[in-house]
């Protein structure tokens, strides 16, 4: 990739991560959703897009990890059965500390049990390949909605409210806000970086040819494994800010939402340019940008216009806007003939 | 004392009804060029992939430098340093010449740290500048090596398996679809693979110019049994093998 491009692209949006919730302070939790979608993109392209795995079911990663949080915030300082009894945040009192060193200790985990979960389950669902791959883990994020909503301890059906945020609501915007941000760019630069390295070779070896990855030597099922626990971990935080944001943890609209969240994943990296480092970031502000402005100026019509947009996309633009400009402009990312005289 | 460093002893395999292999016996000694010839059909690649762990085989014992591997399975087999080309080429088409080769370097150390370890080290790039500059496709090395011929995709995939350093390199067809003179080019460029870096090739060809010059030994199958063995004097003049393959001149 063009070092110029990116960092034409790296500035400005720090600025606007970081200047956003003061410009806007209406729409702090609008924003804080904008860095989920651009994790759930860039996560969602480490397995769809770098290594040729389309999972429709990442999502699920994201309930693990609202669980596992609200579990170890509520866990370390009360009996879970209890809390979720009484229903909850009112009766049960947290202190200043308990609370930030919940939330601390629940973000850590929420990543970490993701990323071991994705691992254990890998040596399963890796058997599966292509449409069988999608639809199994599509059947898996379904399931465990449905599993949870049975389950008394974690309050089932009804679900279970995180613990109650120990000041203003501005703050609590604000803290959250940043907390997605920081979630977003650290997601980036992890990426960033593993793709720079030996791994992003081999999981885009594994995405043209896993047959002749393997017949080279190449430890397939390692990377596939890794892949995906390193997307299930980011997800994973993601679900745990995303929990606390939304304050009731349902399991079938908030922690396992395969329709909306979990499609979107796909639609905005298809939009943005799979297999590329910005396509992910560009698909998800677009897609989240126009989706918030249909929401507000068009409703009744938002999923249509969604719908459309993704339907234009994979029949008109299937490579993306990223790849769409590596086709106009294949010189700018150094796709050209050299001969020995013009580098040696 | 000959040292024979892939040892096949009575393999059977059969898809369905279909016997590819018949209790197939033969060995590929240790610094050679060996030939395989047959009719289509006769089984030539399934022994490729019996050996190579592609399928587990019905019966029988292989063997790579005295170790049994038929119940290894593919990663690890090529891991020891016995590696296979495809008959129908395959390489990593939307990466670059250069990074199909990077990606191609020997996987046999690597730990679990290594999945983040630097790929392009100074030594590593050179080497493989210096081998797209021995098949040739030096200048090609930045484009996207699905949109190269079908020919420079056999040599990238000739060059990612030197890349890997192995000691024994099965081609299936290798000069298959490359044109006359590229040929002699590639023939030599064989030669020079099994001389300068020691490694024992195992050669699939229906070429029988090529193989006839090249190999020290050859084997044929003809409806997946072992019909013939020599060197190729022997076999060119073998009636067996003139009655199935070779035809009356
Ligand atoms: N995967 C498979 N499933 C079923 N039958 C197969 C399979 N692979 C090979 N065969 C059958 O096994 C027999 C041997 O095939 P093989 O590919 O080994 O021949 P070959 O000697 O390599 O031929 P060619 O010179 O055409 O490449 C053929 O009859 C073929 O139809
Ligand atoms: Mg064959």
């Amino acid at each position: 990739m063009n070092k110029n491009f990116s960092f034409k692209l790296h500035f400005p949006i720090l600025v606007f991560g970081i200047a956003a919730p003061f410009l806007f302070p209406g729409l702090q939790l609008q924003f804080a959703t904008l860095w989920v979608m651009v994790l759930f993109a860039l996560t969602w392209d480490i397995m769809g897009g770098q290594m040729g795995y389309n999972s429709l079911g990442n999502i699920f990663f994201f309930g693990v990890g609202m669980y596992t949080s609200v579990l170890f915030q509520v866990g370390q300082f009360a009996e879970i059965g209890a809390y979720t009894a009484a229903h909850g945040g009112d009766s049960f009192t947290f202190t200043n500390a308990e609370y930030y060193q919940g939330l601390v200790i629940g973000i850590i985990m929420s990543g970490v049990v993701a990323a071991i979960t994705a691992a254990l389950l890998g040596w399963t669902v890796f058997g599966l390949r292509g449409p069988y791959f999608a639809i199994g883990t599509l059947g898996m994020a379904i399931a465990a909605g449905e599993l949870m909503g049975t389950w008394e301890w974690v309050g089932a059906g009804s679900g279970i409210s995180v613990p109650v945020f120990p000041g203003s609501a501005y703050a609590r915007s604000l803290l959250f806000y940043f907390l997605c941000f920081g979630a977003a760019v650290l997601t980036f630069v992890a990426v960033q970086w593993i793709y720079k390295t030996r791994f992003g070779l081999a999981v885009n070896a594994i995405r043209d040819d896993e047959e002749k990855a393997e017949a080279m030597g190449i430890h397939t099922l390692r990377y596939k494994t890794v892949a995906w626990s390193i997307s299930a971990f980011f997800v994973g935080i993601s679900g745990a800010l995303f929990g606390n944001i939304t304050g009731i943890i349902e399991p079938l609209e908030v922690a396992f939402p395969t329709v909306t969240f979990g499609i979107f994943m796909v639609a905005m990296t298809l939009l943005g340019g799979k297999g590329t480092l910005w396509g992910p970031v560009l698909g998800a502000i677009l897609f989240h940008t126009l989706k918030e402005v249909t929401w507000t100026y068009f409703l009744g019509w938002q999923w249509v216009a969604l719908g459309v947009l993704i339907i234009v996309n994979v029949v008109f633009f299937q490579q993306g806007i990223m790849g769409w400009l590596m086709e106009k402009f294949p010189e700018k990312f150094g796709i050209v003939v050299e001969n020995k005289e013009a580098t040696r | 004392m000959t040292n024979y460093v892939i040892e096949v002893e009575g393999v059977t395999k059969s898809y369905g009804g279909v016997v590819a292999n018949q209790s197939i016996s033969m060995k590929v000694p240790d610094g050679k060029i060996t030939g395989l010839i047959g009719p289509n059909g006769s089984g030539k690649t399934t022994l490729f992939n019996s050996i190579v762990g592609y399928h587990p085989i019905d019966e029988g014992s292989i063997k790579f430098k005295g170790q049994e591997i038929s119940s290894l399975r593919v990663p690890q087999i090529a891991r020891l340093g016995l590696l296979r080309t495809f008959q129908q080429t395959r390489i990593y088409s939307n990466m670059n010449c250069i990074e199909n080769m990077l990606i191609s370097v020997p996987h046999r150390k690597m730990g679990f740290a290594d999945m983040f370890g630097e790929r392009e080290d100074k030594a590593t790039m050179e080497e493989v500048e210096r081998l797209l500059d021995f098949v040739g496709l030096y200048e090609k090395r930045r484009l996207r090596s699905g949109d190269l011929s079908f020919g420079q995709q056999k040599l990238l995939e000739f060059a990612m398996a030197l890349m890997n350093k192995p000691e024994v390199l099965l081609l299936d067809e290798p000069t298959a679809g490359i044109n006359p003179t590229l040929i002699n080019g590639l023939i030599d460029r064989l030669r020079r693979a099994n001389e300068e870096f020691g490694i024992t090739l195992f050669v699939i060809e229906h070429n029988m110019r090529v193989i006839m010059n090249m190999a020290e030994s050859i084997y044929c199958l003809a409806h997946g049994e072992m019909l013939a063995h020599g060197s190729p004097d022997e076999i060119q003049n073998d009636q067996r093998v003139i009655d199935a393959y070779l035809g009356a001149h």
